[in-house]
């Protein structure tokens, strides 16, 4: 297990009270794992992602362990992180595209880089160049700007960036929402391969793009206002899904050679809680055809087949 | 209802404008009535672009525009107000349409003052409650609201109401769900196909195709500004011919399979490749042949079977031996 998660809580501070962002999260990685993270937005995905590697200002930590590769993460201590952030966990942020500093070159910039992390420039130079050849740039990238490059340029290079100092988990947030179909695939890719060469132990993919996960993840997480709802192997969660809300999201996806005057599409009606003042039970339970009186009280996440996570009374109860 | 004829647009680029950028290069095509045609490219084809001309918001350079027979660059005055009675358009950001010091219906009285002046209120709210309730939403939930107690998905759909409280024949709808949840994406785009059985005609700007294919009836596919195919939805996907569609198709991420590894990865550095003469994709393309002309001139569209017409030097030639057959 290379990353275990245990009762993670991290609210929002508003005036009005917390928003529970992520209301007790309990999971674990494999070595070797890709798992991707969907949801709809303000499901708490991102903040599940950024809360294993930085606590913005107006996050607040509430309880929960991080252990990876057997040692805690002080996740509530964001002086303590930086000996783990980069070497041990490291990020593609979503907007990428705008990670760079415009104003140096991005071989400057990733010798300053590294040396704020007490690494030297010198000695890594060789495995970069590696890296970049991994990805399919030139080594001309080092001395030009930012701005030099195209969109999934950029994207390639952060990727190698973040990946640099071979860290044990990755999260990539979003990181091929903004890119055309080929350049896509490219990046998507670009992440197994990755893994395959153990530069990155385990991955943590956040998308709201689920055809994408089917790509490329081993297995899938869905999550629903701030907890956690289901986490299957990809397959499972795409053709053989057991919580009502996966199975809804799943059917609701677009996908060629669908037509609407063939086979007409339902959304999912209704809309997710407020996290300021979450009803109790299940989250779910308003949008849910199946919900009865047990839910009423929160349904725990539990392990029904091996590897099939999932919270949901009705599953839960005919497998009783 | 609506077409375009050899369209182009040159942008003035660079520090003092000095460098020529053809961003839409002789774009035919046509959009029936309650016909829905999705416009599909990367980023940079220059499908916004057509989108802006069609809706004047920008000028064009060359070739012609004509809105039920009459060129809509002509237009002025209350001439161009009639246009607007019946062409709109819906833009990607829902949150960035609104003004955020004024309740969300403000869009509503705006259409009011410019081309309802003289309703009398209680008509005028009746008017906008139905449109509203037209879209799929309860009026008292989102009426009088402002833009950030709304979702995503309700400013979309409140901009499409906008949209209808007009005579709208034709809705320029780009990229409109780009920015929604999957499970809001779905309620937006069966409005729209719903609306169109009211005879309403779409032209659907997107770079996802499996969106297209969902909802419209004809398809163009643009690359760097030119047309490499075009028509029914379903030869289109159902048998791509120009290599761009043929990768395209391919890199799309799907349900239903997995990426094949064996597809040619097409060299994604050639894609800004500086333009000299010859066909726009040549140097990403997996077929290109100097023999047959590509990097010379531009591949004209020619039509392959009935309403499939394709820009490809490798299918110029089949035509001709077929020709030469008969």
């Amino acid at each position: 297990m290379s990353l275990q998660v245990e009762n993670l809580r991290v609210y929002y501070q508003t005036l009005h009270g917390d928003v529970k962002a992520l209301d007790g999260a309990t999971f674990a990685l494999a070595d070797g794992e890709i798992m991707g993270l969907a949801g709809e937005s303000g499901c708490g995905k991102t903040t599940l992602g950024y809360s294993l590697i930085r606590l913005n200002a107006r996050m607040r930590y509430v309880e929960g362990h991080v252990r990876l590769d057997g040692s805690e993460l002080p996740i509530w201590d964001s002086e303590k992180m930086n000996d783990f952030r980069f070497k041990e966990v490291s990020i593609v942020p979503q907007y990428a595209m705008s990670a760079m500093n415009p104003t140096r070159k991005i071989g400057k910039m990733i010798s300053e880089l590294l040396s704020s992390r007490k690494v030297s420039y010198k000695t890594t130079r060789p495995e970069l160049k590696r890296r970049l050849d991994l990805v399919g740039l030139s080594h001309d990238v080092l001395d030009m700007y930012p701005i030099e490059l195209s969109g999934g340029m950029k994207q390639r290079m952060v990727m190698v960036l973040s990946t640099l100092l071979d860290p044990s988990l990755l999260i990539a947030d979003e990181i091929t929402s903004a890119l055309d179909v080929s350049s896509q695939k490219a990046v998507a890719e670009m992440l197994v391969e990755f893994r395959n060469r153990e530069i990155v132990k385990s991955m943590i993919v956040i998308t709201h793009d689920i055809s994408i996960l089917y790509q490329i993840a081993d297995t899938i997480m869905i999550m629903y206002a701030g907890q956690l709802a289901e986490k299957a192997p990809t397959d499972t969660i795409i053709h053989n899904a057991w919580h009502p809300y996966t199975k809804l999201l799943i059917s609701s996806l677009p996908k060629v050679g669908v037509k609407y005057s063939e086979n007409k599409l339902e959304g999912i009606p209704g809309k997710p809680p407020m996290l300021l003042n979450p009803p109790k039970g299940c989250r779910f339970r308003d949008r849910c055809e199946v919900a009865f009186e047990k839910c009423l009280e929160e349904p725990p996440f539990l392990e029904l087949e091996k590897d099939h996570y999932v919270a949901c009374w009705r599953v839960s109860d005919q497998y009783a | 209802m609506l077409k375009l004829e050899n369209l182009s647009k040159i942008y003035h680029v660079g520090t003092f404008g000095g460098t020529e950028l053809l961003a839409v290069n002789e774009v035919s095509f046509q959009v029936g009535e309650g016909e829905v045609v999705s416009l599909i490219g990367e980023s940079g084809s220059g499908k916004s672009t057509i989108g802006k001309m069609i809706l004047r918001l920008i000028s064009k350079s060359a070739g012609s525009i004509t809105f039920n027979g009459v060129d809509v660059s002509s237009l002025h005055g209350s001439q161009l107000k009639e246009y607007y009675r019946k062409v709109q358009g819906v833009f990607q950001d829902p949150f960035s349409s609104y003004n955020p010091i004024f309740k969300a219906d403000r869009v509503f009285k705006l259409i009011r003052d410019e081309f309802f002046p003289g309703t009398n209120d209680v008509e005028w709210i009746a008017k906008v409650r139905d449109s509203v309730e037209d879209v799929g939403l309860n009026p008292d939930h989102v009426l009088q609201k402002y833009p950030h107690q709304l979702s995503g998905g309700q400013l979309q759909r409140l901009l499409i109401a906008r949209a209808l409280l007009l005579d709208v024949e034709l809705l320029v709808a780009d990229e409109i769900i780009s920015m929604l949840d999957a499970s809001t994406r779905i309620d937006v785009l069966n409005l729209l196909a719903d609306l169109t059985s009211q005879g309403l005609s779409i032209l659907f700007i997107t770079h996802d195709l499996s969106l297209g294919y969902y909802i419209s009836q004809k398809a163009v596919i643009l690359y760097r500004g030119c047309v490499a195919e075009m028509g029914a939805t379903e030869k289109i996907y159902n048998r791509p011919l120009h290599p761009y569609t043929k990768m395209l198709m391919a890199s799309v991420p799907r349900l239903d399979r997995k990426w094949d590894e064996k597809v040619v990865e097409i060299a994604l550095e050639g894609k800004n490749a500086e333009l000299e003469d010859g066909c726009v994709f040549y140097h990403r393309c997996p077929a290109a042949d100097a023999a047959m002309g590509c990097a010379e001139r531009m591949p004209p569209l020619i039509e392959t079977e009935p309403n499939h017409f394709v820009a490809c030097f490798c299918y110029q030639e089949e035509q001709a031996a077929v020709k030469d057959i008969s």
